[in-house]
């Protein structure tokens, strides 16, 4: 009898070791594949956009939820053999950064506020821990480094740490560099990708757009080494630049791996510039008087007169006109370097101005609907100079320069992102890589009404649209999980691969504290 | 001897039962093994929970049986267009039972029963794709009942008794699907309420129109306990009034349901015996399990089930080898009372179909050890819950499931 028992008990066990299977299980070979692509060591190339930066800073989080993170993740289920993606995370969730214990990169936004309606970004209060010069040991599959723009990938001494201070270096680079004159392509090629991802260029032009139009565009200057820091990147020289990239990563006969090119966003498709207003001066009826009529004599007397001697058109005359009015919306005033500068006329004779007065007139005009305000100007405006209350920012004092993105500096951003597109997308069929359309993509997100995305409505709104993190220029995980899908799209239909779609509703969008500075 | 034994083989291999919602039906190893019949089935103190009103059919004055079951009940879930898959990794239930009667003249007997009609034990891997639904339930509730039952006739008895419930129940989600603190862990919340009481009955009767028949009917009364001033503890909440989730009390109601049962039992010979049983399930009342926070700024959860009321058919025979062995086997199918729609992951029952076997060995005059074991077999499903909401549209939470359970018993009957 004690067998019969023991045998029962054998079956017993048996049966309990059988776990529910599934027919068609996600976790079988074959049920996801690669295609004609091969996942198993995938490198992305990029800048703070592909390191997974957002909220002004890089965090851990933040770099979880990179879209190469994200797309690694499903490339995993269709994987052959072995597959890891690793990334050059940071030491906290604080953000920001230390060089030699001192900080160099603010900690990140988050939301702060009492109510929905009070809420505001604020940088969180705490002490970033991340030290530049600790050096990581990789190679990493995620190769994105905040800051890049497209010839930084092939400079040397990119990542040295004793260049950081000087600006000659990139901290976030320098971090996990291979070694002090490592190039950011050099050690992604040292990897022998067999897929890669490419998003560059959008600092050769973003950069020029959040400083306000503050830098030069370099049109036709080849020469990376004279280039500032806020300039545009020559489309040309872009274009050599980003050939030699993908020729690097594809290999000399084009088989050493396959890819997908992701291409530039419009500048003024991101909240950044569509969050502050050209109107937001509020006056009573004294003080609009008070101003119109110190801007009286400039606008009847010294405009028309300029017109009459031909020193400026009709056209630019009016555009020139100072008027403010008892509203909420009076628009800014600001310095245009555009504008024909009449700082030396209005010093001679029949105008005879103090070459104060002549400087504060020499190419002044109020905003318009065209132009763009930096999100950054938003808590300069309406400052006083020197607490003087009759010296108000953006009022009595133009912006200058780097306080408005003007209509002529959007068109040559705009004309730029074109050309640089274009080279990425001729690129993309020369090598017969997959190619995103990040531009478009964006405009969508960017039109009113946003796009409704796997039943969920996304736009480019600042804080509620979900799309953008609280820099109002990085994405939210759930902003890069979109991107993630668009890319799975591509490699799916280029590649005849399957993979899965990310779940974007799973992916959060801006994070809450009121433990800030 | 080896016969017998083959004859449990072939009662294990068609051998199919777990019954839907957080029903368990693990009352009695005799009845188990024979899909859980019962109701019209003069077997031993088991009728304490199937009919008490055969109870008094009992020929000995004194009879006990109590056991207990290993529930071995996984799910797998996957959703094949985000390439996501779950299993749970539940702890292992030991539903119990502990049956006593007492002949007091040969019309009267008293009787007593504790056993654990409802529970649910499933436990999810944290801040999986579900998460939002729940990580993991505990769902615990424990009948203690007296009974009396009566003969009417020589052929004819009634029995009842009121029925004491002691609850309890833990339950974690995630608050929602994307919300953490700053390092990125998952807002969750836990109600927890213990020592959660209330009251039912159970009335049975049977009748013999002849020797070797036996028709039953039993019902047991609705039960909705209300767990009042629970706690709940709110986690990993971020630091804003934008998020006023902080640890408070709750108040929720979950219903056990009615259940009716009616039955036939028919003695073919000295060795066979053939059983039916059927259920019905009054599940209609599960409509929504809702949680009222105490605190005001802290919204309440609101989480729609819609059950509806659901049968359950059941087969059983029974085998008396000889004065040692008895050998049974059963079948039934259980309905899932859980409607399109409202699959959700914290009951994920479809319709199953449920193989018993079994079999008593008399170790003296008195004594008999009861193992039984269920293997309840559910087809693989793709289901949905529906009726989550994020900023007021709907969420569906999709999938395809696939459930197993298997659930091995050992009791002991006393008759004395």
């Amino acid at each position: 009898m004690k067998n019969y028992i023991k045998y029962m008990a054998i079956l017993a066990l048996g049966i309990v070791s059988c776990e529910p299977e599934l027919e068609n299980s996600i976790e079988d070979d074959g049920f996801y594949s690669n295609g004609e692509a091969d996942f198993s060591n995938y490198v992305a190339l990029g800048n703070s956009l592909t390191a997974g930066y957002a909220d002004g800073a890089l965090y851990i989080t933040g770099q979880q939820n990179s879209y190469p993170n994200i797309l690694a993740s499903k490339m995993e289920l269709a994987a052959e053999g072995n597959f890891d993606f690793t990334q050059p995370l940071v030491n906290d969730n604080v953000g920001g950064l230390l060089l030699g214990g001192n900080q160099i990169a603010a900690p990140r936004f988050v939301l702060a506020g009492e109510s929905a309606l009070t809420a505001r970004p604020a940088r969180l209060n705490a002490m970033p821990t991340t030290e530049v010069s600790n050096k990581l040991s990789g190679p990493f599959n995620n190769m994105g480094v905040p800051g890049a723009k497209s010839y930084h990938l092939l400079a040397p001494n990119y990542g040295n740490v004793a260049g950081v201070a000087t600006g000659a270096a990139n901290p976030y680079f320098a971090r996990f560099a291979s070694s002090e004159s490592a190039t950011v392509l050099g050690d992604a090629v040292a990897q022998d990708p067999t897929f890669f991802t490419l998003w560059i260029g959008n600092n050769d032009v973003l950069s020029f757009a959040t400083s306000g139009g503050a830098g030069v565009y370099q049109q036709n200057n080849t020469d990376f080494a004279t280039y500032g820091p806020n300039d545009i990147t020559d489309p040309n020289a872009f274009a050599f630049v980003y050939n030699s990239i993908v020729s690097q990563l594809v290999g000399e006969d084009g088989s050493a791996a396959e890819g997908v090119l992701i291409n530039i966003p419009n500048v003024t498709d991101i909240p950044y510039f569509n969050v502050v207003p050209v109107n937001p001066i509020p006056l009573d009826a004294n003080t609009a008087a008070a101003l119109n009529a110190q801007f009286g004599v400039y606008n009847t007397q010294i405009l028309p007169g300029l017109v009459q001697a031909g020193v400026l058109t009709e056209a630019e005359a009016n555009s020139r006109k100072i008027t403010f009015a008892e509203s909420d919306q009076n628009y800014v005033t600001l310095v245009d370097e555009d504008l024909t500068n009449i700082t030396g006329i209005l010093q001679q004779a029949p105008f005879n101005l103090d070459p104060q007065t002549a400087a504060l007139l020499g190419q002044l005009r109020q905003a318009t609907s065209e132009d763009l305000i930096p999100l950054t100007s938003s808590s300069f405006i309406g400052t006083t100079v020197n607490d003087n209350p009759m010296l108000v920012n953006g009022v009595s004092v133009p912006l200058g320069d780097e306080h408005v993105l003007t209509a002529s500096e959007q068109a040559v951003v705009a004309q730029v992102t074109t050309q640089y597109n274009a080279a990425i997308a001729s690129i993309a069929q020369n090598y017969s890589l997959g190619l995103v359309d990040a531009n478009a993509l964006l405009s969508q997100i960017g039109a009113s009404g946003g796009l409704n995305y796997q039943g969920i409505p996304i736009t480019s709104q600042f804080v509620v649209g979900g799309a953008f993190s609280l820099d109002g220029v990085h994405l939210t995980p759930r902003g890069n999980a979109v991107i993630a899908n668009e890319i799975i799209k591509v490699i799916n239909t280029n590649y005849e691969a399957n993979l899965p779609n990310v779940n974007v509703g799973e992916y959060g969008t801006v994070s809450l504290s009121n433990n800030v500075q | 001897m080896k016969r017998l034994f083959l004859l449990g083989l072939f009662a294990m291999a068609t051998a199919i039962t777990y019954a839907g919602g957080y029903r368990v039906s693990l009352q009695g190893q005799r009845g188990l093994a024979m899909g859980h019949t019962g109701v019209a089935m003069v077997n031993n103190a088991e009728l304490a929970f199937f009919n008490p009103g055969g109870l008094s059919f009992l020929e000995n004055k004194i009879n006990i049986a109590a056991g207990a079951s290993a529930v071995f009940s996984d799910v797998v879930w996957q959703n094949d267009e985000f390439g996501q898959m779950a299993r749970t990794d539940s702890p292992v239930g030991t539903p119990f039972y502990a049956y006593f009667s007492y002949k007091l003249t040969e019309k009267f007997s008293l009787g007593f029963a504790a056993y654990t009609p409802y529970g649910s034990s499933v436990e999810w891997e944290k801040d999986w794709a579900g998460s939002h639904l729940v990580n993991d339930i505990d769902l615990q509730a424990i009948y203690i009942q007296a009974l009396a039952s009566y003969k009417i006739t020589d052929n004819l008895s009634v029995g009842g008794g009121p029925i004491y419930v002691s609850g309890a129940v833990n339950f974690n989600r995630n608050l929602n699907r994307t919300l953490t603190d700053l390092e990125g862990n998952r807002s969750n919340v836990t109600v927890d309420a213990s020592g959660v009481s209330a009251w039912g009955w159970s009335a049975g009767a049977m009748w013999k129109p002849i020797d070797s028949l036996t028709i039953g009917v039993n019902y047991r009364s609705e039960i909705i306990m209300q767990a009042e001033g629970g706690d709940a503890d709110f986690q990993n909440v971020p630091n804003s009034p934008l998020t006023p989730f902080e640890d408070t009390k709750f108040d929720a109601e979950l219903p056990l349901p009615a259940e009716l049962t009616v039955g036939v039992s028919y003695q073919l010979n000295e060795k066979w015996l053939f059983a039916f049983d059927y259920n019905r399930t009054f599940w209609g009342v599960y409509e929504s399990l809702d949680l009222d926070f105490e605190n005001p700024n802290i919204p309440d959860s609101e989480n729609p089930r819609n059950y509806e009321d659901s049968s359950i058919y059941r087969f059983g025979m029974q085998y008396t080898a000889n004065e040692t062995f008895t050998l049974r086997a059963g079948y039934y199918f259980d309905e899932s009372p859980v409607q399109s729609g409202y699959f959700a992951p914290e009951t994920p029952r479809n319709n199953s179909n449920n193989f018993t076997g079994g079999l008593s060995i008399n170790v003296s005059d008195r004594v008999a050890i009861d193992a039984s074991f269920l293997y309840s077999h559910f087809d693989e499903i793709e289901e949905s819950y529906n009726y989550y909401e994020e900023n007021g549209q709907q969420v569906p939470f999709e999938g395809t499931y696939k459930s197993s359970a298997f659930v091995p018993g050992l009791g002991v009957t006393i008759k004395i």
